[in-house]
């Protein structure tokens, strides 16, 4: 590892370089952790749904807990309508879960820091929302950039707004991912070398800080995965439930 | 203030890397594109399977074990429910057995010293009646005794007189005039004796 700090957050190939026409799709440490993430999801979650004991074993009582968790988060943002989209909001969050907690341990690497994984998904979900909400209101979904109860004089500019607060949503949903996985990250990275650049003597204040750094970067991991899963709900529910 | 020192922090740590881009140079990595097609691509590989294994395998699982232990848990409340009905139901039932034993153990008991009275009515007054009579037998046969007692008293006199006389005298004494002595002093003390 270098000195940058933002060198943790280089791809590199690992294998041969795979290119399918002019798209290079070669294996790299960013597909070894989305495929460790998932794999260990799947794992996870395929030994704690195996058995069905009434007294639940602990594994399946993490199971059964995130699936409740996550089930009530849906229910309370975006009620009984979004019951179908129910396992995608579950993947979701435990794919940005996982892959948060994965760049918790040294010398791996974060998938969600890259602002290309978060834009996908955001993007995903954007278009997604976006058509789901046309198939379920027709036209009259637009009427969300009208909201009810505003003068009559301020409304070109509420719409304006209403339309570039919508459009924006992709990017304020994946950049506030990336921004909070790459900036943890480096912080710890420059104070990790702060230990080293200031010795055996002043290198205690930034080790200590370098700790409780990592507890707050594994609260801001598990935070920034139910933000993401809590707005696409909140997203799914202006879809769903037209208010305005 | 954890949390603004931890954005103050944020922001000097951004000096840094400027003076390590500075020094090395390269940028973010996460803004060279170079690796971006094959990032989307694995992506949306890993993300999809899972997807697709946890929509269709494994959450359905997650949620017939959920579902079936709610209404396992649902049964077995409602069953208990059912035995502690019972179980009240029977405690009632036991209640009014106990109850109804009591009323009738009452009456038996009542019925039994009704007819221990009876019995003992019926027998003192079969008992008072052989006692009046015996009583009335007796008094008649002491009025008997009473009515021939003069008599009996006459002739032992009479006898008694004549026998005494015999000895004393020697000499036999005609029992008539003795009888008629006697039959005169009953006469007359007869009064002072039977209060007749």
């Amino acid at each position: 590892m270098a000195a940058n700090p933002m060198s943790q957050f280089d791809v590199y190939r690992i294998g041969p370089e795979i290119k399918v026409g002019a798209f290079d799709i070669s294996f790299t440490n960013a597909s070894l952790f989305m495929i460790l993430s998932t794999v260990s999801i799947l794992l996870i979650f395929n030994l704690g749904s195996k058995k069905n004991s009434i007294l639940p074993n602990k594994i399946q009582l993490l199971s059964e807990l995130s699936y409740t968790f996550v089930s009530k988060m849906i229910s309370d943002t975006a009620g009984s309508k979004a019951k179908p989209y129910f396992a995608f909001i579950f993947s979701l969050f435990m794919f940005v879960l996982f892959c948060n907690m994965f760049g918790m341990i040294p010398y791996t690497f974060t998938v969600t820091s890259h602002i290309i994984v978060t834009f996908v998904l955001a993007a995903f979900i954007f278009i997604g929302v976006t058509v789901i909400g046309f198939i379920k209101h027709g036209f009259g979904y637009l009427k969300l950039f009208v909201p009810s109860g505003v003068p009559a004089v301020l409304l070109p500019l509420i719409v304006v707004i209403e339309i570039i607060s919508y459009l924006s949503r992709p990017i304020s949903l994946s950049v506030r991912l990336f921004a909070n996985m790459m900036a943890g990250h480096t912080m710890m990275k420059v104070f990790g070398g702060f230990v080293i650049s200031l010795g055996i003597v002043g290198g205690w204040l930034p080790l200590s800080f370098s700790v409780a750094l990592t507890g707050l970067e594994i609260l801001v991991a598990f935070l920034q995965a139910y933000v993401f899963a809590i707005l696409t709900c909140i997203y799914l529910n202006d879809a769903l439930n037209l208010h305005h | 203030m954890v949390k603004k020192i931890y954005f103050q922090s944020i922001f000097f740590s951004f000096f840094f890397i400027k003076e390590a881009f500075a020094a090395e140079s390269g940028g973010m990595p996460q803004l060279n594109p170079e690796f971006w097609v094959s990032q989307i691509f694995w992506l949306i590989l890993t993300f999809g399977i899972m997807y697709l294994v946890l929509s269709k395998l494994i959450l359905p699982k997650i949620s017939n074990n959920l579902e079936s232990r709610k209404s396992q848990i649902l049964e077995n409340i409602e069953a208990a429910e059912k035995q502690r009905e019972d179980s009240d139901a029977k405690l009632k039932e036991y209640d009014e057995i106990i109850s109804k034993s009591k009323l009738e153990a009452n009456s038996i008991f009542n019925q039994a010293r009704e007819k221990a009275l009876k019995d003992i009515g019926a027998k003192r007054e079969v008992l008072d009646k052989q006692i009046d009579n015996e009583i009335a037998e007796a008094e008649k046969e002491i009025d008997a005794l009473r009515k021939n007692a003069p008599d009996k008293i006459n002739k032992i006199a009479i006898e008694t007189s004549s026998e005494l006389l015999q000895k004393l005298i020697g000499a036999e004494v005609n029992n008539s005039s003795i009888s008629a002595i006697v039959d005169d002093l009953s006469k007359r003390n007869g009064d002072k004796y039977y209060g007749n």
